[in-house]
């Protein structure tokens, strides 16, 4: 049926007619353009994508996509999507949230569709705040900060998107910056070609209520310095000259700079995003500056069985064998009599 | 067999069971109705368990019942009085002693009335003289110590061979009916297979039974009630939760659709995911959710994606449903949401009926959000009414409610099994693939449905959801636009009424009195107008299936009658639905929030006050 050949597609052929209404300067805005560049290149005709999104700034994302879209309620997009991808496994499905839709309202169906390992892709755009009721700190705001609803400073403890997604035996995460388009089209396509309940968490960027809240590891001047890119089956280096790198030290780990105190590449650890245990995989999803780079790109990606296709095999299975084949044979099935 | 006895006949009588929740009271209702059934007897059942999986033993809170009516003529209850109570410890007797007829029969298992378990049931010494039961025929068997003889010889430790007292008990009440032992005893021999001497002990003790009350002749008369005047065809019994999940699968086959279902366990609705959930040979997806919200939003993420799409749930359920409810009218999905109704508020009675879900079902959401809803009166018309309720949705595009309740639920009654050639077709209005381009809200302008295009189509990509549109689909605060759009949903909803049959009278379509009622209480209503009827009272009675919209002709119904009374189980929900859709009329009320049924005598002389009202 599918004639990849033809499905020649630019980002323009994603675009739908509607004004995009953002913020001039929302991260928002890269995402999209990010997404509709990594569809181009999946070789799926555009009818079987849907995307699906709950409420928020990012859920007005089906609305500019030229796909089949539902816009839905707050914090169930994720919900949503798992019935559209179980009933049609064929569907490309997308769920577009936030820091507040998926971790505060929608947290349940957030970590029991990564639990499920259904087949949809979560991007999660993370920006610490909520944006369309006009600023007041999400379940990522970092403790202390100051909002309309924490005029004093926060008192809670901040998720940590990585640990949720192991800790709910997630199969794959990754990360990315809203304004690294290359790298997060890269991201976007591994996490659509992932088979199972893919999350990426976007470090996106609020103008209007937490303006540069990412600023401190992602902007222009300290990027290099301060995140590391992982890529499967590389070292872990980094640094604006690569001069430093990640090893493993006892339990944990520690940055150290290549050529001092005999550290050469050959110490460096080699990222596996494939290892099943996720150890250092969790560990590399938690670094944090300033101890730490930030951990950009795919740290986890693991096979394993999906929800969707262990349903679909089940349902065949049990049709092979089972003498009920319609509702008549049904009907008339177990303990019944007759009355002439 | 039992020869010698005198034999009475009777049109109908009711058995109720009643022990501890590990007595295996519900199996012994069960093979009881079977035995019925086989006869040919027309019956009701219905099973009355404590919400504790393993209340304390002994205690009134553990008891257990299975209650069955059966008759030479029709039967549209499981009873409310009964002619004969088993009653297996005091405990049970406790509870149910109000509920025998005067002069019925109580068979108790005497070697369980222990001075320790007279006091945990909460009488002081004598339960038989404290509950004043003299004029009722009392049989006290010592059932425990007689399975304990019969079974003396089969090895087996205490406890198999106590649980095995249930069977003791169904033996001597199969000799009081007159009623063959074989089908039974058939029973074991397939469910213990592989257990052959548990099986002869259960039909031992069986026996035994039928052996002990021939010989007593206590309980003799035999009681004979002959076979019903029932249609031909071929029968099955079902319940409620059965008969709703087999409703549903039988519009998707009709509609040519998939089934998905996304629910969360709640009691009593637990028996339709369960019952969909084997239904895998069918195709059907069930979905076990985190949550409720979960369950509908799956269900409306199957039904974007084109699947017949389904949630259950019961009163708290539904509460929480409503917010993903709004969803389903803004974005104009077909979605069936069964509410298996409760006690409540809040956790309530969670075993027990109740009809107060109504204005919930009706009105319970945010903004101007209207939704079908319709209501099942039977065990057995749940099928019809889940069919309906599915083609509704399908055709309409839109949510449809259908209210169900506990006792409907776990109720069974026989049923004439339908032929699926004889059920209509369903037809939902999927778009032309040529209509490019779709527009999402674009509605047929007699029903005002809109069409539904299935992601995976082709050309017809559109974007649907929460925020007001304009017919193609873009995002409107345009104030004229809204209050459009609000207006063509509640006219679309208002338009099912076109395609829904006429409210119907039972009896004389004009009198003193029309009983008015609605979803599960119909039996009961049907049974006592029909009683006043044969006692010469002018009573009819009209029974609401469609609840919103409601049938055209009701005006016609209720103005020939010059008197109206609603009865419902709950503080009067229909009866103020009716006062502001019909408020040409007045209507009395009849209403009963103690989680159980209506009896018959309290409707009858409810209605019997009114009529002879000035």
């Amino acid at each position: 049926m599918e004639e990849p050949q033809t499905l020649k597609y630019t980002p323009k052929d994603f675009k739908s007619d509607q004004e995009v209404r953002w913020c001039p300067g929302c991260g928002d805005h890269a995402v999209l353009n990010s997404i509709q560049k990594a569809l181009t290149d999946l070789g799926i005709p555009k009818e079987k994508f849907a995307f699906i999104s709950g409420i928020g700034c990012s859920s007005r994302f089906p609305y500019y996509m030229d796909t089949y879209g539902f816009h839905g309620i707050h914090g169930r997009a994720a919900a949503i999507a798992t019935g559209v991808k179980t009933v049609n496994p064929e569907l490309s499905v997308w769920d577009i949230t936030g820091d507040g839709d998926a971790l505060a309202i929608g947290g349940n169906h957030f970590i029991h569709s990564i639990r499920r390992n259904i087949d949809i892709n979560i991007i999660l755009f993370n920006n610490e705040i909520y944006g369309l009721t006009k600023g007041q700190y999400s379940p990522t705001s970092n403790r202390g900060l100051v909002t309309k609803t924490s005029p004093f400073g926060t008192v809670e403890e901040p998720f940590s998107v990585g640990e949720l997604v192991v800790g709910a035996k997630g199969k794959f995460f990754a990360r990315t910056v809203d304004s690294n388009v290359a790298l997060s089209t890269q991201i976007y396509i591994e996490a659509a070609t992932h088979k199972g309940a893919s999350v990426v968490e976007v470090l996106q960027n609020c103008v209007i209520f937490n303006d540069g809240i990412h600023e401190v590891v992602t902007g222009k001047e300290v990027r290099e310095e301060r995140t590391i890119i992982l890529k499967h089956g590389e070292p872990m280096i980094f640094g604006k000259e690569n001069d430093k790198g990640l090893i493993l030290d006892g339990l944990k780990l520690r940055v150290v700079k290549l050529g001092e105190n005999g550290f050469n590449e050959q110490n460096i650890l080699v990222h596996d995003a494939h290892e099943p245990n996720p150890g250092i995989q969790y560990m590399l999803a938690n670094m944090k500056y300033p101890d730490y780079p930030v951990a950009l790109g795919v740290i986890r990606s693991v096979t394993d069985h999906t929800y969707e296709s262990d349903v679909e095999n089940q349902i065949k299975a049990i049709k092979k064998d089972s003498k009920i084949k319609c509702m008549d044979d049904l009907l008339m099935s177990g303990s019944t009599w007759t009355i002439d | 067999m039992a020869k010698n006895s005198k034999v009475i006949e009777r049109e109908e009588v009711v058995i109720r069971f009643s022990g501890d929740s590990g007595d295996g009271m519900q199996l012994t209702g069960t093979l009881f109705s079977d035995t019925a059934a086989l006869f040919g007897n027309d019956l009701s059942t219905f099973p009355d368990y404590p919400a504790e999986i393993r209340a304390p033993q002994g205690t009134v809170g553990g008891v257990s019942g299975f209650q069955v009516h059966l008759g030479h003529s029709e039967i549209y209850t499981p009873g409310d009085y009964s002619d004969v109570l088993v009653a297996m410890n005091p405990a049970a007797l406790k509870a149910n002693a109000k509920w025998v007829k005067p002069g019925g029969t109580i068979i108790y298992d005497s070697n369980n009335f222990s001075d320790k378990n007279i006091e945990k049931a909460g009488y002081k010494s004598d339960p038989i003289a404290e509950e004043n039961l003299s004029g009722y025929n009392i049989i006290a068997a010592p059932i425990s110590q007689m399975v304990r003889d019969a079974l003396k010889d089969f090895g087996l430790d205490p406890k198999s061979v106590l649980r095995t007292k249930n069977m003791f008990a169904l033996g001597m009440v199969y000799w009081l009916f007159s009623r063959k032992l074989i089908y039974t005893e058939q029973y074991f021999d397939k469910k213990f297979a592989k257990k052959p001497e548990i099986a002869e002990a259960n039909k031992v003790a069986l026996r035994a039974g039928y052996y002990y009350a021939e010989t007593i002749e206590a309980l003799s008369p035999v009681i004979k009630v002959e076979p019903a005047q029932i249609a031909k065809g071929v029968y099955r019994n079902i319940c409620g939760n059965t008969a709703t999940a087999w409703g549903l699968l039988a519009a998707a086959e009709k509609a040519g659709l998939n089934l998905f279902i996304g629910s969360y366990p709640i009691t009593p609705a637990t028996g339709i995911l369960e019952e969909l959930a084997a239904r895998k040979d069918l195709g059907v997806k069930s979905f076990q959710a985190e949550d409720e919200i979960a369950g509908i939003c799956t269900a409306l993420g199957a039904s974007f994606a084109g699947n017949l799409a389904v949630t259950s749930t019961s009163g708290p359920g539904l509460a929480l449903k409503s917010e993903a409810i709004g969803l389903a009218v803004m974005a104009e999905l077909p979605i069936v949401i069964v509410n298996v109704q409760r006690g409540g508020p809040s956790t309530g009675l969670p075993t027990k009926t109740e009809q107060a879900d109504l204005m919930q079902a009706l009105y319970g959401r945010n903004g101007e959000c209207p939704v079908v809803v319709i209501a099942a009166s039977t065990p057995h018309d749940c099928f019809k009414y889940a069919f309906e309720a599915a083609r509704i949705a399908l055709e309409h595009m839109t949510p449809v409610i259908l209210l169900t309740d506990g006792y409907l639920a776990n109720g069974t009654e026989p049923w004439k099994i339908p032929s699926m050639k004889d059920l209509p077709e369903i037809k939902p209005p999927i778009a032309d693939p040529k209509e490019i381009p779709f527009m999402p809200y674009k509605r047929d302008s007699e029903t005002l449905v809109r069409s539904w295009a299935i992601p995976g189509t082709p050309g017809l990509e559109h974007r649907i959801g929460g925020l007001e549109k304009t017919i193609k689909g873009t995002v409107s605060y345009i104030p004229e636009n809204h209050e459009l759009m609000v207006k063509m949903r509640a006219g679309k909803v208002a338009k099912v009424a076109d395609k829904i049959p006429d409210l119907k009278v039972w009896g004389e379509d004009s009198g003193d009195l029309l009983v008015i009622g609605w979803g599960g209480t119909r039996g009961y209503l049907m049974t006592a107008v029909s009683e006043l009827q044969a006692e010469g009272y002018r009573v009819s009675l009209a029974h609401f299936n469609y609840i919103n919209p409601m049938p055209l002709n009701v005006a016609d119904v209720f103005g020939k009658f010059s008197k109206r009374v609603v009865a419902e189980l709950n503080l009067g929900q229909f009866a103020d639905y009716l006062r502001m859709k019909h408020s040409e009329f007045s209507y009395r009320q009849i209403n009963k929030v103690q989680g159980l049924p209506f009896t018959i005598r309290e409707i009858k002389e409810s209605c019997i006050k009114i009529l002879e009202e000035k």
